[in-house]
């Protein structure tokens, strides 16, 4: 295994202790743990720079803009893109979507018109695109899964027409851990005539991540998944796209000129960053880049591959478990979905608390899809750079207990 | 740490997971009711007849936790037999017991202290109050069609 073992050392939480027993934080695909060098740099701006931006005429306001637009820069770079005017700071992926689907979807997508969507949508890739849908009388549709939770190229290029607007899809699945081939599905979309809205939430956390090489037109991703605090996150946008575009919210610091009747928009990417944003957790996500960076990104996704092959191995090992997703790790991430017969996803995530280990359990804002799966929820273990093979071990340990404790019951 | 599970999951408990009773639908019935946690997907429907004003049947279908099962199995099995009134009362201590800290009465509620040990794990305590919540919606309506009131679209 890859010896990132030492970055347990960044990361203060990882130190404590759950239920009497050290934690085993396997729930990093619902958020990640902070290392001291993003805590530190947030407390740091508060001690020293707070001050609102692009406004004071004083130190404090020049220090505090220079911070929030050098987090920009940073995060540009990180995704590589061609520069920092198309990153729109906003909370988080969410946000990011909604963005989309309000300033380019309502002026760019009529009535008829398609919009293709996996079945492996989180609600926040699905929901914005079913208003926006409802609203205007366009139609919906899903690119289906096969039966490992993978899908080829071929089955979106069926659905492509002449109608098709945009293509919506996660990079990573955060169910099944599945890797999108984000590159095809662009160029066939392309070939189309229609655009490409990447939901990054759980890709640009783990992967490298290039948006010129995936060739989407929008990546949106959150900053608390991938180190940084909550309550700031990335929408990146085509220039030529984000230029053309009307504003998402009004207010201050979005303007050039307001007259009573009339007001003219700044210049992106601040058209799109109403009012005192969160410059802290800008500031946080900066830090967080710089602390990825220093690691870097290849590292840790050759990490997350081995302790997921670790951790697909120990699980389907046990029996009576049933995986979801590619067996692969290769083509996933470093997410597995899980359900053992005969105990309750709840149940088990109880038992494994007992144990100090914090999985997820339920239906991962992913309701359609466990339809599909024909399960209620599942239990998730996620992974991240500081997640080290006993973790695997105690977990593989705690599902076992569970079994045992719930042996009798049997599947319903 | 085996402690703390085992009063969670004590062998009561886990007798009505394994076998719950009063289960599926019941013929014919006085009211219907439906109950859902949207946080953790456990979905409940519950079926009650009255006779003489007391519960004479009561029946249902869930999917969940052993939690939300077996405090399904454990209600139903206590209500058969009671006036409206007396599950009321019950239903305010097994509340009061689950979301106050009430000491419960042991003659009312009986057996169902025994889901107290999931009071240590507040994410669990609306599994074993789905149940309670919906047959308060069913007790609702068996009022509404008695007492005349406007019938809903049901």
């Amino acid at each position: 295994m890859r010896d990132l073992r030492a970055t347990r050392q960044d990361f203060p939480i990882l130190q404590r202790t759950v239920r009497g027993r050290p934690l085993v934080y396997l729930d990093s695909a619902a958020t990640s743990q902070k290392p001291l060098a993003v805590i530190e740099a947030i407390e740091g701006y508060y001690r020293t720079s707070n001050a609102n931006i692009h406004r004071g005429i004083h130190t404090l306001g020049d220090e505090a803009t220079e911070a929030y637009e050098n987090a920009r820069a940073k995060v540009a770079r990180f995704i590589g893109a061609p520069s920092p005017r198309g990153v729109v700071f906003v909370r988080n992926t969410t946000e990011g979507i909604n963005l989309v689907a309000y300033a380019w979807g309502r002026r760019n997508v009529r009535a008829d018109d398609e919009i293709i969507l996996t079945e492996m949508e989180h609600h926040s890739n699905l929901i914005p695109w079913q208003m926006l849908a409802n609203e205007v009388g366009a139609r919906l549709r899903f690119v289906p899964l096969a039966p490992d939770g993978t899908f080829a190229p071929e089955a979106l290029e069926r659905l492509l027409s002449a109608r098709t607007r945009l293509v919506a899809l996660p990079h990573m699945s955060n169910v099944l851990g599945t890797i999108n081939p984000v590159r095809a599905v662009a160029d066939l979309a392309h070939a189309a005539g229609a655009l490409v809205v990447v939901d990054g939430a759980q890709s640009v956390p783990h992967l490298p991540v290039d948006v010129r090489e995936m060739g989407c037109d929008f990546l949106a991703f959150s900053g608390h998944k991938m180190c940084a605090p909550t309550g700031i996150g990335v929408l990146w946008g085509r220039e030529d796209l984000l230029e053309a575009m009307e504003p998402f919210m009004a207010g201050g610091g979005m303007i050039r000129e307001v007259h009573w009747d009339y007001a003219t928009w700044d210049e992106i990417p601040h058209r799109f960053e109403a009012g005192t944003p969160n410059i802290a957790g800008a500031v946080g996500l900066g830090a967080a880049v710089d602390y990825l960076e220093g690691i870097g990104m290849a590292a840790i996704r050759q990490h997350e591959v081995e302790i997921t092959a670790y951790a697909l191995e120990a699980l389907r090992h046990l029996g009576d478990v049933t995986l979801y997703g590619p067996r692969d790790a290769q083509r996933r991430g470093g997410v597995v979905s899980f359900n053992v017969a005969g105990v309750h996803p709840h149940d088990l995530g109880t038992v494994l608390d007992e144990h100090g280990v914090a999985i997820r359990a339920g239906h991962h804002c992913c309701q359609p899809l466990m339809r599909k799966l024909g399960v209620p929820a599942t239990a998730r273990a996620s992974f991240y750079l500081y997640n080290v093979p006993e973790e695997i071990e105690a977990l593989v340990a705690a599902v076992q207990h569970a079994r045992e404790l719930f042996s009798g019951v049997r599947a319903r | 740490m085996a402690s703390a599970l085992d009063d969670l999951y004590r062998e009561l408990i886990l007798d009505h997971y394994r076998r719950p009773r009063h289960r599926g639908r019941i013929e014919p019935y006085d009211a219907q009711a439906q109950g859902y946690n949207p946080l953790c997907g456990d979905d409940l429907t519950l079926w009650v007849r009255l006779e003489d004003g007391r519960v004479a049947a009561v029946g249902t279908e869930s999917n969940g936790c052993s939690i939300s099962q077996a405090s399904a199995s454990m209600m139903s099995e206590r209500i058969v037999g009671m006036t409206l009134p007396e599950v009321e009362q019950l239903i305010g201590a097994f509340k009061g017991m689950m979301l106050q800290g009430a000491e419960p009465d042991p003659d009312l509620v009986g057996d169902l202290e025994a889901l107290q040990g999931v009071k240590r794990y507040p994410v669990r305590i609306k599994c074993a109050l789905l149940a309670w919540n919906t047959l308060i919606e069913a007790i609702e309506r068996t009022r509404g069609e008695s007492g005349g009131r406007p019938a809903t679209s049901e």
